[in-house]
């Protein structure tokens, strides 16, 4: 009888202890209850801890100033450095005036992401309304820019000059139409690359508690072990890249908007 | 207790699905993700990028500083280097005329020594020749007068009769002139 619960629970743990995408639930921080939009939550928590983490690499370690820096400085050097060379060799000395809000969102987008790989952390931009909010906001301050610089100017990126005539009006709906999709794969392509990962490392996870259960001495679980070792070293080059990204896109962006013409 | 546990991961299972798509959590999500980066807007733009665009600048500046201050520290090398291989060679010529003046000097000391000791040398070759001449005369007035005397004696001895000092005298001197 008992034999056959622990089976019972062992099959059933089998199919079931597996939610790869529980993770991803938005929970308040304090109890129970219902989510108002003033509600904290594991989303305002793990935002809060990654604005920490910047303020302690980004402002602590360059207290000093330091002519000849220490190591946290020349990480916090380096992070402004690419981002600045980033935003100048893409949109040229005009976008230097988004810099800072380019910076902010890169540092936003990294750290979040490089403290999701933390056991029992939260992916924060795995979250749709997170990325959807940052690639709209993009969207919109991009177009509102390129009509303020340009006037209707700006509508000749829909107009391709070098095109044949007769193709330029084909041309401006396929240009419209993938102006208009930006937002949704700037926001899906990093919220979906997070998720993925994220989700395969609790896969794998489910997988080796039920190899060690049916495998002698339990040996079974170092192969999903070795896999989410693997998924993981994978994912610190993944949270980086689409961060990087991200940050590139809307460089591209809003070189479009300064500098309309093809 | 195995069945309630395998109905509630159903149940839970069923909720979950995709919580991003959980609309009732956007406005919360939203409202957190404004306020981040509203916050860390203000960082980024008051402290992190003046700060970090500062250091950056003043580091600049000292390199090119530096390497001004550099270079003109090399030319004040060559130029002293120029000047130290001058005063080398006038040292150099300096010590050797030194050199030529001192043994100049030297060889006239040794010069004028040598002189006076061939002069000392001779003053006491003359002096001893002198004394040797003195001791010779002194000599021969020695021998006269024992050959007078041994020739008064021989004389006596043989012919008292015809003894007469003076003429012995006489024939002494004579013989020994001879």
């Amino acid at each position: 009888m008992a034999e056959n619960a622990v089976e019972e629970a062992v099959a059933g743990g089998a199919k079931l202890n597996v939610y790869p995408m529980k993770q991803f639930e938005v929970t308040p921080l304090f109890g129970e209850g219902p989510i108002h939009w003033y509600t904290p939550t594991n989303v305002t928590l793990w935002l809060g801890i990654a604005i920490v983490a910047i303020v302690l690499l980004m402002v602590l370690t360059t207290r000093k100033r330091a002519v000849v820096p220490g190591r946290g400085q020349s990480i916090a050097e380096v992070l402004y450095s690419f981002v600045r060379s980033m935003v100048v060799d893409i949109t040229g000395e005009a976008g230097l005036k988004y810099f800072p809000y380019i910076m902010t969102l890169f540092l936003l987008i990294l750290f979040t992401n490089v403290l999701s790989i933390l056991p029992y952390s939260y992916t924060v931009m795995s979250q749709i309304a997170v990325t959807g909010a940052l690639a709209l906001a993009v969207f919109i301050s991009v177009t509102v820019i390129g009509f303020v610089k340009n006037g209707p100017g700006f509508l000749k990126i829909f107009w391709i000059s070098e095109a044949p005539m007769a193709l330029r009006p084909v041309l401006a709906i396929v240009e419209l139409i993938s102006y208009f999709v930006r937002p949704v794969s700037h926001s899906i392509r990093l919220a979906g690359n997070m998720m993925a990962g994220h989700a395969v490392i609790k896969v794998f996870a489910g997988f080796a508690a039920v190899l060690a259960a049916y495998t002698p001495l339990g040996l079974g679980l170092l192969a999903p072990i070795g896999g989410i070792m693997a998924v993981i070293g994978l994912e610190m080059l993944v949270v980086v890249i689409q961060a990087y990204v991200f940050t590139i896109l809307t460089c591209v962006y809003l070189n479009d908007a300064l500098h309309p013409g093809h | 207790m195995a069945s309630d546990t395998i109905a509630q991961g159903a149940a839970e299972e069923a909720k979950v699905g995709m919580p991003q798509l959980d609309f009732a959590t956007f406005p919360n999500q939203i409202f957190w993700l404004v306020l981040a980066l509203i916050v860390l807007y203000f960082i980024v733009a008051k402290v992190i990028l003046p700060r970090i665009g500062g250091v950056l600048e003043e580091r600049h500046a000292m390199i090119s500083d530096y390497l001004a201050q550099a270079s003109d520290f090399k030319k004040q090398a060559e130029e002293a280097e120029a000047e130290y291989e001058t005063a080398l060679k006038q040292a150099r010529g300096e010590a050797q005329e030194i050199a030529a003046k001192t043994k100049a000097e030297i060889q006239k000391e040794l010069d004028k020594a040598v002189a006076k000791a061939d002069a000392e040398i001779a003053a006491k070759t003359a002096e001893s020749e002198q004394a040797i001449a003195v001791i010779r005369e002194s000599a021969a007035e020695n021998v006269r007068e024992v050959a007078t005397a041994t020739a008064g004696e021989v004389v006596m001895a043989l012919m008292p009769s015809v003894s007469d000092d003076a003429a012995v005298k006489k024939a002494v001197t004579a013989r020994m002139k001879g």
